[in-house]
Parts: structure tokens; C-alpha cells; sequence
């Protein structure tokens, strides 16, 4: 038999028939559900006349709407608390596997919950109408982000239309340098292939750093997968993996449990198995990552500068930098160090699960909050991660440096709820997207891994990780 | 869905790299539970000057002159003319619903982000992938003569100057332009496969009896 690759064995073994001219209906084993864009498809579907084809195949939250404090006096904007309220009529009228409704203490954010429950699974095909369903292809699984319309399609269906992508390897080998993170593996693989190189390709992230990596850090590369234009990214099955869901709640248990682990050992891609394209990354040459611009691909290290855009021979690029750069109120050549924040963001379905938190608490410890940050946000992702977190006394730690410790949710990574940016403040987030507006109309937003963000709130400015130690 | 066959748009130019989703439709305006109602608020911070949280009549709202969707020539346009990497970013359907609701019938752009791409075709709105070099010449033809026209026949896969000075073919996929010719529900058609789904689906659950 030909080698193959992760991707093709997920593909191939979710193929329920395929049009001769290559267009497949696949089949979905998990479908995630948030409140924000499933309220049109249940809608659609009722209009129809039709029901969820196997609703045990459906695990939602709230979480992009849903308030970080005052959680007693409940969601107060209007408009946000009707989506929300939709959600749990459309669960309470179809049924779920799991729900984890709004002050659930289980409930979080929509990538971070699956894993955390064992929803998860590998050799799954997950699908979720948000673009970051790609997290979870860290667990071996094909993972994407889907539209309105084909949530519908497959509450309708159980099924997808779809065309295979191309594969894309992305191979990191080496062992991280001291104040490296995924995140940064992450910023620096978009920095180097750019936010459309892995347009039309399904990215398979390979390499001893990649291996060395917990299943926190393969989720966050992943997660960014998207960011680099692919919507599904992944990593094989190991022993990792394999702890990681040993004993979580969904997760099979005793007989059921040894054959899945005994199956899932088999979804790596094959030693001779060919990838359409090659991209790789040496760890060693990689520093902590801060973004400038306006897009994750406009990008440089803590010891860059701003560019300058008469540098630049490309005129659509240059106009692109001339705009962000107006947009983010930088200077060309600018040092990075010289960038002074307003706020600083501590979470999102990249970087707010347990390990997030301890690398932003190391940095925090015995230190306090620059004057010159007004808010220093810590939104942990899930309850249960709230709960971990306190358990190591992480909470004091912030709550002592003058760091706000919040409740569960997507908060400020999209400004859906109050926590949001005002017109020119400046961030240091560890969120996915520095797009114009994303955090708040008019704000402006650097991405950097969760110890990079905090030693940002310490300095005021944003500042080397590695020599604040 | 509406069926999508030919067109003779006018053409507007948003003349920008990596236009993201969040900039075609922000995130303050996905709160409704409806599809429709999007295009007052497309490309919200970019179209007024004030800015806005909390949906208020745009009418009231202050119109930014410089942006070209603005300005009286592009008025009605059904067409927009876009740069590479058009819709990237989150897989918020807002985004076509928003683009068709303002109007818009097709993007015309070098290169879309897959997600968005795959939304469009379920929303009757066309994305017509055309090269670097002929996206360029429509941007300098759409700014050279006012009330530039673009006639767009999905059948023969073309686009082209309504004299027919310039046509320029594209691609699309056999499938989805079946679809969208003759505005047919996916749904479905796929369900039409209802037996291969539950056989699919029993195998399955015998197989890795986990996943269920």
C-alpha cells in the first residue's frame, strides 16, 4: 500500500462516497457548538421541517458573548444575553452529549473545553463554526472551522461537503531556546510562510520541538494554523497524547479505552509518505515573537524593529505596511522594546489553558503591574482551568501584581462582551488576531506568547523575557 | 438559495491586501440570530467616521467621504473588485451575509481565504478567483471610466467588459456551480445519500464504538 499521511488516513477513513469530480461527504464524529454562529442554522433547520441527524455528536457552550465578572447580575447587553438564551432553547429542545451552559462550572471556551472533557478524540474529524477548530487537530484528529451554512449541513446531515486539501508539512526540529514557547513557534512559521501560505493545504506540524512540545503547546501551534491560511493544522498521536486523555470525563475508559489507544497509535503519517509541500523551521534560530502590525504574519522578533515601508519593493505590500503602521501609530524602525502598552491580555483559545497561565505567573511573581497599564487582564479559558489554576495559588500571584483575574470565556481576544480595547489604546495580547478593531474599535493589538504579555505589564513596555529573569 | 446565472454589475474597488472578516463585518454586529440586516454595518469601521457598539441607525452615522464604497459613482455596485487574500480571518458567515445584503453580488479578487471562499457559494455570492495582472488592469479600468461595468456569465465561466473588449475566463468548481445555477439547497442533496450516511455511520460505530 502507498505511505500516507495523517491526513490522508483521516480523510480516507471519513469518506462516506465521493463525486467523480473529487468533491466528498464526509462524515463528522464531533460537532462543537457556541452561541454565535449555530442560532441561524437551528433556525434554518426548523424552517426545513428537519432535525439533528445524531445530537450525541454535539457538545456546546457560550462563550464568546459571556461576560468575565459580575457574573451574579448575569449577561446585562441585551442582544448578547438573546443569543445566549437561544442556545440553551435550541440544546434544551434537540439534546447535546454536553452542554456547559453560561456560569456552568465546567463551561469555557469552545476549544478549550473540548480537549479538557475529552470530547476530543483522536481519529476524529471536529468540526465548529469557528475558524480556531483547528486546536484540535493537536490530538491527531482533522479539525476545522465551518460556516453557518454547513453547521446546518451538519446538524441536517451528520455529514460535509467538501474537496481534500493539500498537505503541507511544517518541520521544527531542535529544542526551543530559554523564553521560547509554541507561540512563538507558531508567530514565527506565519512570519516565514505568511497569513495566506497555507491557503487550499492541511498543515502537519512535525519535528523533535514539535514532539517535545505538551499537548498545551501543540494545541496553541494549531490553533494558529488558520492564521497561516490552513484550516486544519495537526499533530500525530504519541504517548503525550495519549496521558493527556487518559481519565478525562468523555474520554473511553477500561476495555474500550485499550482498543482506542491500541488504534489511535496508528495516526501518525507514514516514514515515506509524500507532503505537497515542505516548510522548515529551525528552533534554535527562533526569539520571542512580537507582532507590529495589523495582520499575524506582520511580525518580528523582540530584538527587531518597526519596518520601514520604503523598504518594501512590493507597492500593494507597502501599502499595506504604510496603512498599519498609521493604524498602529508606530514609527518605521522603531525598536520593539521601545513600545509602550495600555492593557495587557491574558488568554483566548490560544494561550489560556493551565500552562498559559503558570509561564505568565513565573514571569509576574514578587513583581507589579507598570503604572502606566490601566487593566492587566487574566481570562483563564475553562472553569476547570479557573479551578487548577487557584488550586496552585496562580490567581494570588496575578491578583498581587495588580493583575485582574476574570472568569472563563473568549473575553477579549473579540470584544464580543465589555472587555474590549478603547480607540488607540495599545495591547500586549496572547490572542490569535491583531486585525484593525479586533479587540475594541480602534485598538491596537501586538501578539505574544502569555510570558511575553506578562512581562509586558510588568516593564510597561514590551520587553526581552529572557533577560527579566 | 438564489440562483446565480449572469450579472452586469457595476464594480466598486477596495483597493487593500488581506481584508479580514472582522473588517467586512465587526464582531459588535454578530449578536442578531438572523441573517439579514448585515449591510448597513459592512465594513463598518473603514465606512463611518464615528464609531459605533451598539447598532444605531446608520443613517444618523457620519459617512467617511474617503472610503470608495462612499463615493456617488460606486453607489449600487454589485460587483466588488478585490486584493489577494480577500476574507481571511474568522469562518463567520456574517461576512457574505453582510456583502450580500449591501449588494454585492460577486468579489472579484487574486486569492480568498478558504473558509470565506466555501461561505460565499452557500450564499449565492460569487468569488471569481482572476490572475494578479487582470485584477490589476479592472482596478485601473474601474477608476479610468466611471460607471465601469462587469458582465459575469457563471455558465461560460467568464467575466467581461461590457462591449466585450476584455473577457477573462475563470474557475470554478463543477459542483458548486451546479449548485449555484440552479440555486439548489445542498442540504438536500445530500440527503438524497441518507442510506450511505446510516451504513457509514453503523460501520463506524462498530468499528471504534468510542466515538458514539
Amino acid at each position: 500500500m502507498t505511505a500516507r499521511t495523517l491526513y490522508d488516513k483521516l480523510w480516507d477513513s471519513h469518506v462516506v462516497r465521493s463525486e467523480t469530480d473529487g468533491t466528498a461527504l464526509l462524515y463528522v464524529d464531533r460537532h462543537l457548538v457556541h452561541e454565535v454562529t449555530s442560532p441561524q442554522a437551528f433556525e434554518g433547520l426548523k424552517l426545513a421541517g428537519r432535525k439533528p441527524w445524531r445530537v450525541s455528536s454535539i457538545v456546546a457552550t457560550a462563550d464568546h458573548n459571556t461576560p468575565t465578572q459580575h457574573w451574579d447580575q448575569g449577561i446585562t447587553d441585551p442582544t448578547s444575553r438573546i443569543q445566549v438564551d437561544v442556545l440553551d432553547a435550541n440544546i434544551r429542545e434537540h439534546g447535546a452529549k454536553a452542554y456547559f451552559p453560561f456560569r456552568d462550572k465546567r463551561q469555557g471556551i469552545v476549544h478549550v473545553i473540548g480537549p479538557e472533557s475529552g470530547a476530543t478524540l483522536p481519529g476524529m474529524t471536529v468540526v465548529c463554526g469557528d475558524s480556531h477548530t483547528s486546536t484540535h487537530g493537536a490530538f491527531g484528529c482533522l479539525a476545522f472551522g465551518i460556516g453557518t451554512s454547513e453547521v446546518e449541513h451538519v446538524l441536517a446531515t451528520q455529514c460535509l461537503l467538501t474537496k481534500k486539501a493539500k498537505s503541507m508539512r511544517v518541520l521544527v526540529e531542535g529544542e526551543l531556546p530559554f523564553g521560547c514557547t509554541a507561540k512563538d513557534v507558531a508567530l514565527a512559521v506565519i512570519g516565514k510562510i505568511g497569513t495566506a501560505g497555507g491557503s487550499g493545504h492541511a498543515i502537519e506540524f512535525q519535528g523533535s520541538t514539535i514532539r517535545a512540545l505538551s499537548m498545551e503547546g501543540r494545541m496553541t501551534i494549531c490553533n494558529m494554523s488558520i492564521e497561516a491560511g490552513a484550516r486544519a493544522g495537526m499533530v500525530a498521536v504519541d504517548e503525550v497524547t495519549i496521558d493527556y486523555l487518559k481519565d478525562r470525563t468523555l474520554a473511553p475508559k477500561g476495555e474500550l479505552w485499550d482498543r482506542a489507544v491500541a488504534f489511535w497509535r496508528t495516526l501518525t503519517s507514514d516514514p515515506d509518505a509524500v507532503f505537497d509541500r515542505t516548510v522548515t523551521l529551525a528552533a534554535a534560530s527562533i526569539a520571542p515573537q512580537v507582532t507590529w502590525g495589523t495582520s499575524p504574519e506582520m511580525v518580528t522578533t523582540i530584538e527587531g524593529r518597526v519596518p520601514d515601508p520604503d523598504k518594501e519593493k512590493d507597492p500593494v505590500r507597502r501599502e499595506g505596511i504604510e496603512r498599519a503602521l498609521s493604524y498602529m501609530g508606530l514609527a518605521p524602525n522603531t525598536a520593539m522594546t521601545d513600545i509602550r502598552i495600555d492593557k495587557v491580555f491574558i488568554g483566548s483559545c490560544t494561550n489560556s489553558r493551565i500552562e498559559d497561565l503558570r509561564a505568565a505567573a513565573a514571569v509576574v511573581a514578587g513583581r507589579r503591574k507598570a503604572d502606566n497599564v490601566s487593566v492587566a487582564m487574566v481570562v483563564p479559558g475553562s472553569g476547570p482551568v479557573k479551578t487548577q489554576a487557584e488550586r496552585e495559588g496562580l490567581d494570588r500571584i496575578f491578583t498581587a501584581a495588580g493583575f485582574e483575574w476574570r472568569e472563563p470565556g473568549c473575553s477579549m481576544c473579540l470584544a464580543m462582551n465589555d472587555d474590549r480595547l478603547e480607540p488607540g489604546e495599545r495591547c500586549a495580547s496572547t490572542s490569535n488576531r491583531n486585525f484593525e478593531g479586533r479587540q475594541g474599535t480602534g485598538g491596537r493589538t501586538h501578539l505574544v506568547s502569555p510570558a511575553m504579555a506578562a512581562a509586558a505589564g510588568i516593564a510597561g513596555h514590551f520587553v526581552d523575557v529572557r533577560r527579566l529573569r | 438559495m438564489q440562483a446565480f446565472r449572469t450579472l452586469t454589475g457595476l464594480v466598486a474597488p477596495l483597493d487593500r491586501a488581506n481584508v479580514d472578516t472582522d473588517a467586512i463585518i465587526p464582531k459588535q454586529f454578530l449578536k442578531s440570530v438572523r441573517r439579514s440586516g448585515f449591510g448597513p454595518n459592512l465594513f463598518d469601521a473603514w465606512r463611518y467616521l464615528d464609531h459605533d457598539e451598539t447598532g444605531k441607525n446608520t443613517a444618523e452615522r457620519r459617512p467617511n467621504p474617503d472610503f470608495a464604497l462612499n463615493e456617488p459613482r460606486y453607489q449600487g455596485a454589485q460587483v466588488l473588485l478585490a486584493r489577494r487574500n480577500f476574507g481571511c480571518g474568522s469562518s463567520r458567515e456574517h461576512a457574505p451575509w453582510a456583502l450580500g445584503d449591501y449588494g454585492f453580488r460577486s468579489i472579484i479578487a487574486p486569492s480568498f481565504a478558504d473558509i470565506f471562499f466555501n461561505n460565499c457559494f452557500k450564499n449565492g455570492l460569487l468569488p471569481i478567483v482572476l490572475s494578479e495582472s487582470e485584477v490589476d488592469s479592472l482596478f485601473h479600468q474601474t477608476a479610468a471610466f466611471p460607471g465601469f461595468k462587469l458582465t459575469i456569465d457563471l455558465e461560460r465561466q467568464t467575466v467581461a467588459t461590457p462591449d466585450g473588449s476584455s473577457v477573462f475566463s475563470f474557475d470554478v468548481d463543477p459542483f458548486r456551480k451546479h449548485c449555484m445555477l440552479n440555486g439548489l439547497d445542498d442540504i438536500g442533496l445530500t440527503l438524497k445519500h441518507a442510506d450511505e450516511i446510516r451504513a457509514f455511520e453503523e460501520k463506524r460505530k462498530a468499528e471504534q464504538p468510542w466515538l458514539f
